[in-house]
């Protein structure tokens, strides 16, 4: 397989521009405040408990942290995954430098997934980071690690599809700023469709509620491992990366 | 080594090239060569398998460069127009890259890169970044890059566009130097540099095909006659008749006419060289032999015959003289 150079080649380009440590950095810096905000509101709530020991059943730190902390990462990720996806093509388009790389001996796909797996292996990195926060949670609680891994699994498929779009968007442009607004936009809305579910009713609600990119991530975010979302977030992946490789393909036919 | 017949690319309703036939044998230096617009890049991105055409075919080594895509790849190197490279990469780092995507085996990558960055005198400027490097450097990098995984063909468009003159003659330079072990198509819209770099010659022009082959056949094709001019001391009438009156002799044009001297363009056949026969018969009717000397037609000539009517003033002006560029021969 020759998508290892191409991998290579993007991480050298990630770490070698400011992208990887600027967006590394935003992205823990956010997700970090809000994982101190929802421990300082679990905080209350459990000193609330302390003095109405009914509503300590309802307590867990799965549920009033791990829960929202995923949550709210999500949301994080929709603003930083089109950071990380937006030069990939279009740069190269605008460079000219495609041109070259598509008469190298390597296919389309190849080279598609090199750019894919570069992304993703930032993306990881990154998420890597992250497990510092239920690390901490582990000290003073009892943290469900199984919950904490099916969160984070959740996290890697949405985030994998955040960058298929991503990648897909950028595949279609000369100008990185636009695709990575693009691909904003396009996010945003899979993720506000999930809204519209809540005032429509019958194959509607089911439609809308299916197709909202965010909605999928709850059930993981619970701890709950459905397959129904798995199959959502890897179909939608290869349904986008397969639309870039034909963007690819039509480039061949219009030069 | 490259076989291209009846290529045709059309972008939406602008047909780019048309009917484009042409074939290069191995271990040569052809030049394709035509004015801005005319289709070369075109024609480069379909052979370097870049682009699919819209009809015809072109083969590489004997493979078809849409249907055995992958094999002419393996067999190529090509730098497109204006040397699109990555600027945030070192030199070395970045050929690491293209000899590993080429397949060039881990144990042999650093050696060849090593070779090609010698053969392209960058070994100095290995660990810069691209984007720092000038112009002329960046262009070598470029034709590195090609090099590597010892490709049969080389397929460069416009291989010295945007280069100052003394970049312009070391690219020449090291063109040339790879004639013999690699087979080379380059195109260029600058006449000179197709007789300094080339062996043969293809002209396209509004993406057809006008005239190919070697610069001599070229001319020969184009200019069926060898012309002398002559200057002589004598009227004018009385020479033009006696000049007529030389075997081989097919006509005679004045130039010019001033207090008793008159220069003519005396036409031969091919193959005939008059200037002995009309020295002689200058020297016998004691006429001064001012001037003889035989009128070369240049490439530039055929161009402009080749690309004549009313286009021709307007090709001219694109296609930068001898004299422009005098200083880089
Ligand atoms: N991608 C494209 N889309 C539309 N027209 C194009 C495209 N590329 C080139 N052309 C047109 O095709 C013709 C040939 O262009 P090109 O092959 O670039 O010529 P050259 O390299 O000889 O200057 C020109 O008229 C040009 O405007
Ligand atoms: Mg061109």
């Amino acid at each position: 397989m020759r998508w290892w150079p191409v991998f290579k080649k993007e991480m050298r380009l990630y770490f070698g521009s400011p992208v990887a440590y600027v967006v590394g950095t935003f992205f823990l810096v956010i997700s970090g405040w809000f994982f101190s905000q929802i421990l300082l509101f679990y905080n209350m709530s459990s000193m609330q408990a302390a003095m109405q020991p009914q509503m300590a059943q309802s307590l867990n730190p799965t549920e009033g942290i791990l829960r929202p902390l995923f949550s709210n990462m999500a949301v994080v990720l929709l603003f930083f995954m089109p950071m990380v996806t937006m030069r990939l093509f279009a740069e190269e388009k605008r460079a000219g430098t495609l041109e070259l790389l598509l008469t190298y001996p390597v296919r389309d796909g190849e080279i598609l997934l090199g750019k894919f797996l570069a992304a993703g292996a930032l993306y990881v990195l990154l998420l890597g980071l992250t497990l510092l926060y239920p690390g901490m949670v582990s000290y003073f609680a009892r943290v469900e690690w199984g919950a904490v891994m099916t969160g984070y699994l959740g996290l890697l498929l949405l985030g994998g599809t955040f960058l298929a779009v991503g990648i897909l968007l950028s595949s279609m442009t000369e100008n990185q700023i636009v695709a990575g607004f693009a691909t904003f936009g396009i996010l945003l809305g899979l993720w506000v469709v999930g809204w519209g579910a809540d005032f429509a009713g019958g194959t509607l609600r089911t439609v809308l509620q299916y197709v909202s990119i965010t909605d999928h991530m709850d059930s993981f975010s619970k701890g709950v491992l459905d397959t129904k979302d798995v199959v959502y977030y890897v179909t939608a992946m290869a349904f986008a990366l397969f639309l870039a490789l034909r963007s690819l393909e039509a480039k061949r036919w219009k030069g | 080594m490259i076989e291209v017949d009846r290529l045709t690319k059309h972008y939406g309703p602008v047909t780019a090239v048309q009917d484009v036939s042409f074939t290069v044998e191995k271990g040569t230096i052809v030049g394709f060569l035509g004015p801005n617009g005319a289709g070369k890049s075109t024609t480069m991105k379909i052979l370097s398998c870049f682009m699919a055409a819209s009809g015809g075919t072109a083969r590489i080594a004997g493979f078809d460069v849409f249907s055995q895509s992958m094999e002419v790849r393996r067999r190529i190197g090509y730098l497109p127009e204006n040397a699109p490279l990555y600027p945030d990469l070192p030199v070395a780092a970045y050929l690491d890259f293209v000899a590993e995507i080429k397949g060039v085996p881990r144990r042999a990558r650093r050696g060849k890169v090593a070779e090609v960055m010698e053969r392209c005198f960058i070994t100095d400027m290995q660990r810069r970044l691209i984007g720092k490097l000038s112009k002329g450097y960046r262009q070598r990098v470029g034709l590195a890059q090609a090099l590597l995984g010892d490709p049969e063909v080389l397929i460069m468009d416009e291989p010295t566009i945007g280069l100052d003159p003394k970049q312009i003659a070391e690219i020449r330079a090291l063109i040339r130097s790879l004639a013999g072990q690699h087979t080379v198509i380059l195109s260029t819209h600058i006449l000179p540099e197709v007789s300094m770099v080339c062996d043969g010659v293809i002209i396209i022009h509004r993406g057809r095909i006008v005239a190919q082959g070697t610069q001599s056949e070229l001319v020969e094709q184009v200019f069926p006659t060898s012309r002398v001019a002559i200057e002589v001391g004598a009227p004018a009438e009385a020479v033009e008749v006696a000049l007529l009156g030389v075997p081989g002799v097919l006509r005679v044009a004045v130039q010019e006419t001033r207090d008793g001297a008159a220069s003519f363009v005396v036409e031969a056949s091919r193959g005939h060289d008059v200037r002995g026969d009309l020295a002689r018969l200058v020297t016998s009717r004691a006429w001064p032999l001012l001037e003889l000397h035989q009128v070369g037609m240049s490439l530039e000539e055929v161009f402009i015959r080749v690309v004549a009517g009313e286009e021709a003033a307007e090709s001219a002006e694109s296609v930068e003289t001898p004299t422009a560029t005098a200083e880089v021969a």
